[in-house]
């Protein structure tokens, strides 16, 4: 694929991703934070997102897992990965998270696997995404393009 | 050194480029952007994802930072617990601006000593808290604790040149006061500050702004005041960590129980300073250890709720008030904890002026809320966003402030409504206990309220009469009052949004709780009352503006507002849906007397 090509497949996808909700206006700002200084910046920050998110997670399993679940530890956790989850604009993580702290509140089990599953999910797919875009995004660095805004 | 950079230089409109920041996040991500976004603002960032190390970074070095960004949701240690330390530590007046959104951050400010060349006065180091909740508890933790503003997640970049503009011309003000201070006559200071008040900065005018409102809405309270009302007042005290030490020693040597204000003062043999001073300071003191003591139980306990913390003041709902507004009074005038929230005077005054400086009052602090905050106060402030925009001037001190004051306005406006006593009570209670609530010093946020409150536009204050009746048939009545107030409000901005802010924090308690009192349409009245249930955010929310307000009172603190609400658990309402349901449509509700009043239109005439 030539260079123009993979630029637009690029924007495309972006754009896509922020129709789906997968990102929002604050992955924007990330973007334009990145300059000459930090070339890596938002790759950088995302991949601080995906360790702690995934630390978060586990840590989220683990409580949930124990016989009688300790709910304040619960929304603890949930509610820093919202946090962090809300740093980057990953949106469709951030509004499960919501949820998930609205079940921690009633300590409704049930509700809170549901949604621990939920966010599993979410999080893995807006990882592989970007994770996608980073690659494209190399690609084109690499073909000696620019990244288009 | 350092006073350097930013402030010496010439450009003064532009944010001092060279600003010292330390930052307190425990999530690396954030902290990650937030080092970035300050890079680009051309401040010397330095980060740290620990309260206890941010802690000990400021305590070694404490002239090294001119502000401090802290996240007020960290493991470690609880953000408002650093703004406490902070504030009591190194006698940081700080500003907490709570916004909307996920994140907020509280600036908070501190100086160095008070007496101290030029300078050094330069250097004031402000700290900003930060949450991601956004809830209006928090903010108003925050703004108890000393923060000077709040900021919201995800923080933009202008938010964060703004502050630094109002940190900058905080501490013009600074200098100015603390050159009054230092033996020059207090009505200069009172001039000085009326001058950078009319600036239009907040931060700097805050004490003497203050401390001006509170001449005018005082003039019923010399009482109050110990001593010269307007002129040492205005003289601005910086509790030094020296200074913080004499105190504490006296205190420790006199005897807890036993202390007072004037025992204290003689014991610490410092001749500039004055009872007042003390006095104010002692409150703060006061607060501060049964918060302390209470850690736990705050989160479960309504706003206020905790009559028991109360200090021992006394149980009258109004001298409650008035200590806690003394206390902010003293706060304002002494500057000890220059808090922006100076402006929180407000409260105090109102308590003493309502009777008839509600015009006074709030024509202060009004425009302070208009500033910077745009948490609360500008709830119900149409200006604002839905993201309560806090403008990050220090303006949104006040506006903040408003919130907190406007608990003990509120209950001073019940005792002036001569609402019975039991009713008032309660809610003057909390209001001490409000750990910070009284001791910011919110007049700013009082004096809007109360002429909201007193003018009879909306119907709301003719209640009183009424509302004693109400209040005491209903035991909890929904405050009509506020909602009132807030309709009041909401149409008249700012001081909407402080009793909006108070009532979204009830309300957002009392949805959980409430049931009460459906009767709230004829309790719509009652100042300030307890009036949850019947408000029930949903209800509220339908006339209100929305977006405005989208405070969420974070879960467990329940700040203030909810005075009456007695035993109600102010559960947490980590609930986003419900934060951000709730309070904010309370204010901005406008109030539509048909819906509240329509009945009770008679009772009020």
């Amino acid at each position: 694929m030539d260079l123009v090509q993979l630029q637009r497949q690029l924007v495309e996808y972006r754009t896509s991703l922020y129709h789906e909700g997968f990102l929002d206006e604050q992955y924007t700002q990330l973007q334009e934070l990145q300059d000459e200084n930090n070339p890596d910046f938002v790759v950088e920050v995302v991949s601080l997102f995906f360790e702690d998110s995934e630390r978060l997670l586990n840590e989220l399993t683990k409580a949930l897992e124990q016989q009688s679940i300790d709910f304040k530890r619960v929304d603890a956790h949930v509610h820093q990965l919202k946090g962090s989850s809300s740093s980057i604009g990953a949106q469709r993580v951030q509004k499960v998270c919501i949820a998930f702290r609205n079940y921690c509140e009633e300590q409704n089990v049930e509700g809170c696997l549901k949604c621990l599953q939920q966010v599993r999910h979410e999080y893995s797919l807006v990882k592989t995404k970007l994770e996608s875009m980073f690659q494209l995004e190399q690609q084109i660095l690499s073909a000696g393009g620019s990244i288009p805004m | 050194m350092v006073v350097e950079t930013g402030f010496s230089s010439p450009r003064t409109d532009a944010f001092p480029a060279g600003l010292r920041v330390l930052v307190v996040d425990d999530d690396p991500t954030w902290l990650k952007i937030l080092e970035k976004m300050l890079k680009k603002c051309f401040y010397e960032v330095t980060t740290c994802c620990l309260a206890r190390e941010a802690l000990n970074l400021l305590r070694q070095r404490k002239d090294s930072y001119d502000i401090v960004i802290s996240d007020v949701n960290m493991p470690d240690m609880d953000g408002f617990k650093l703004l406490e330390h902070v504030g009591l530590e190194m006698d940081l007046p700080v500003i907490s601006q709570f916004s909307m959104a996920n994140v907020v951050c509280s600036a908070f400010f501190y100086s160095s000593n008070s007496i101290e060349p030029l300078s050094h006065k330069l250097r004031l180091c402000n700290v900003a808290v930060m949450s991601v909740d956004g809830e209006t508890r928090r903010v108003m933790k925050g703004v108890q604790h000393g923060a000077c503003d709040y900021l919201l997640k995800p923080i933009r970049m202008k938010e964060l040149r703004n502050i630094w503009q109002h940190v900058f011309r905080k501490k013009i003000h600074e200098v100015r006061d603390i050159e009054s201070m230092e033996g020059i006559e207090s009505i200069h200071m009172a001039r000085s500050g009326s001058e950078l008040f009319d600036d239009g900065s907040f931060l700097g005018g805050e004490d003497t702004t203050s401390g001006r409102k509170r001449k005018d809405a005082d003039n019923k309270r010399d009482d109050k005041d110990l001593g010269d009302p307007s002129s040492t007042k205005k003289a601005r005290v910086v509790w030094t960590v020296d200074l913080h030490q004499k105190f504490v020693k006296a205190v420790n040597q006199i005897g807890y129980d036993k202390v007072g204000p004037k025992k204290i003062l003689d014991l610490m043999n410092v001749p500039w300073l004055t009872r007042e001073n003390v006095a104010s300071h002692l409150q703060k003191y006061r607060l501060y250890l049964s918060r302390l003591q209470k850690e736990g139980d705050v989160k479960n306990s309504f706003m206020g709720m905790k009559h028991s913390d109360t200090p021992p003041k006394d149980s009258t709902a109004g001298s409650g008030l008035r200590n806690s507004i003394n206390l902010t009074q003293d706060n304002v005038s002494n500057g000890s904890f220059s808090f922006p929230v100076n402006h929180t005077l407000a409260p105090s005054v109102d308590l003493k002026g309502h009777e008839g400086d509600r015009k006074g009052i709030t024509s202060g602090p009004m425009t302070e809320l208009k500033g910077p905050f745009s948490i609360d106060i500008s709830g119900p402030r149409k200006a604002k966003s839905s993201k309560i925009s806090f403008d990050h001037s220090l303006g949104s001190v006040d506006s903040v402030v408003n919130f907190a004051s406007f608990g003990p306005t509120d209950t001073a406006q019940y005792s002036w409504n001569e609402i019975p006593e039991i009713q008032f009570k309660q809610e003057y209670e909390p209001l001490q206990l409000e750990n910070g609530f009284s001791q910011l010093p919110l007049p700013g946020l009082q004096h809007h309220m109360l002429p909201e409150y007193l003018q009879p536009a909306v119907s709301v204050s003719p209640g009183p009469s009424i509302t004693e009746k109400e209040a005491t048939s209903s035991g909890f009545e929904v405050k009509s009052m506020y909602d009132e107030y807030r309709s009041n409000h909401a149409k008249h901005s700012s001081q909407t949004e402080a009793v909006g802010e108070s009532h979204s924090l009830n309300n957002q308690v009392f949805k959980s709780i409430s049931t009460t009192t459906s009767s709230m349409k004829s309790q719509d009245t009652i100042p300030n009352h307890l009036t949850v249930s019947e408000f029930s955010p949903k209800n509220l929310y339908e006339g209100v503006g929305a977006e405005d307000l989208q405070l969420c009172w974070p879960q467990g603190d329940c700040y203030a507002t909810n005075f009456g609400l007695q035993g109600l658990d102010c559960t947490e309402h980590n609930n986003p849906a419900i934060v951000s349901e709730t309070p904010f449509h309370l204010y901005d509700h406008p109030f539509d007397p048909t819906e509240y009043y329509a009945s009770d239109q008679g009772l009020f005439a």
